[in-house]
């Protein structure tokens, strides 16, 4: 390969990659103005209402109310790291997006370990939040890194065993096989077959993202806003950038694990599965995307804050011994064809 | 291959600069008048006490020390799940006695109060 073709191959990438973060963005722009609203309407308020029509505007007021804002390095903290701990958070939270199938075959990088580069990059974000709060020198910085390493560090078990089961039940590392092995019907979307495992994930992906009701690392009402009370501005907009694209990740793998990525939910129901077939996957892949990234804000506005011990008990004393027992109920199920499903 | 890996390590970078950006932005865009008070650490109004990096609890490296170890599991279970349906019945209950090594570590560190938050 010479060098005006990897350079013509390179601009591709770029344009893939390009194709990616733009939706993403829009959708964390989109995420952010629905949360309000949703949250508004579910205390029967009415939520922001000034900025275009239905307040529809105000993620750009508020970027651009944050770009204007003085970003504070405060005299005690590590200035480099300080720096650094945004971008360590946001970047994984991005590149973790180059191995999700959008649709068959609308996959940046199909690589085999799919799996494991998804789990290694959703737990890359623990570092961004834990040097936050050792670069900021605050003790309240400090107390919210730490609660929120210990949290991550005992869903991601949890999270890892559930996804051991998919790996079971699929015989794939690669996300795109471990969708098409979940074709045929909703009833064979392994939310079913793997109804303990999927719940686990679902309740260590709001873990890992430290959002309500596990959302004691920022836990306004005892640690201030915990690991960045000390960044203000853009700063603390990357962070929140990280944050929002991080659940819209965790939605998009519940949807690619346990809800059949890009597959119809009408397959193999005669007469709908016809007259829905126009459908692109990737629109059946959106709905399901939407559906848990609203279900983030239901939960918020559903449940209290969980105490830390509670939510520590939850983590290693319920879901890792749920996790042991399903694994092995579903290695000995693939292991011996047992029906209905292997 | 490998080269599959390749636009990760663009996306990799794309990121970074997603991240770099918006903080140079910030910083062209917004004001710079640092001064002592402002840019004292946080500590609800008063001058802070002392610096914020002292002894925490040591059940945070507890809770590390035993992710390392589940999280070494998980990597031992990820060839062996992927393979369920090649492999010898060695293999298989193999795994099945590593896991009920396992367990039993599991039961002793909850009868040693090791995962006890108080």
């Amino acid at each position: 390969m010479n060098l005006s073709q990897a350079i013509i191959e390179l601009i591709w990438i770029v344009l893939g990659i390009i194709a990616i973060i733009v939706p993403v963005m829009i959708g964390v722009l989109a995420f952010t103005y629905a949360e309000r609203k949703v949250l508004a309407f579910m205390h029967v308020r009415i939520g922001p209402n000034r900025v275009g029509p239905f307040g529809f505007f105000q993620p750009l007021a508020d970027a651009i109310k944050l770009l204007h804002k003085e970003i504070i390095i405060p005299a005690v903290a590590d200035k480099f790291i300080f720096i650094l701990a945004p971008v360590l958070s946001i970047a994984p939270a991005l590149a973790a997006w180059a191995v999700i199938p959008f649709a068959q075959g609308w996959v940046l990088a199909n690589i085999n370990a799919g799996i494991l580069y998804v789990l290694a990059m959703t737990s890359f974000g623990a570092y961004g939040i834990l040097l936050s709060g050792w670069a900021s020198n605050s003790k309240y910085a400090l107390f919210g890194s730490l609660r929120s390493a210990a949290q991550m560090v005992a869903y991601e078990i949890a999270m890892g065993f559930a996804l051991i089961g998919v790996m079971l039940a699929a015989g794939s590392l690669n996300l795109s096989q471990i969708v098409l092995a979940q074709s045929g019907g909703i009833w064979h979307w392994y939310w079913l077959p793997l109804l303990p495992l999927f719940v686990v994930y679902l309740i260590s992906g709001v873990s890992e993202t430290n959002r309500a009701p596990f959302d004691v690392a920022e836990g306004e009402s005892e640690i201030v806003a915990g690991y960045h009370v000390e960044y203000g501005g853009m700063a603390f907009g990357v962070f929140f950038l990280a944050e929002y694209s991080n659940m819209l990740l965790i939605s998009a793998l519940v949807s690619l694990f346990f809800l059949g990525g890009w597959l119809s939910p009408l397959q193999g129901i005669p007469g709908l599965e016809t007259w829905f077939a126009w459908v692109p996957g990737v629109i059946w892949f959106l709905i399901k995307i939407i559906f848990f990234s609203f279900l983030y804000l239901w939960l918020r506005a559903t449940f209290p804050r969980y105490r830390y011990d509670q939510i520590m008990r939850l983590g290693w004393k319920v879901l890792i011994p749920i996790t042991l027992i399903w694994i092995v109920v579903v290695a000995v199920a693939a292991r011996f064809n047992l029906p209905p499903w292997w | 291959m490998l080269e599959n890996y390749f636009p990760i390590l663009v996306f990799l970078g794309v990121g970074i600069f997603i991240g770099l950006a918006p903080l140079a932005l910030g910083r062209l865009l917004g004001p710079h008048k640092p001064d002592a008070e402002k840019n004292s650490p946080y500590e609800c109004g008063f001058n802070a006490y002392e610096d914020a990096r002292m002894p925490f609890d040591v059940r945070f490296y507890l809770v590390a020390i035993l992710f390392i170890i589940f999280d070494l599991e998980t990597a031992f279970l990820v060839p062996w799940a992927v393979i369920i349906h090649k492999m010898s019945w060695l293999a298989f209950f193999g795994m099945g006695v590593f896991l009920l090594l396992l367990l039993i570590g599991f039961i002793y560190e909850w009868k040693k109060g090791a995962l006890e938050w108080e």
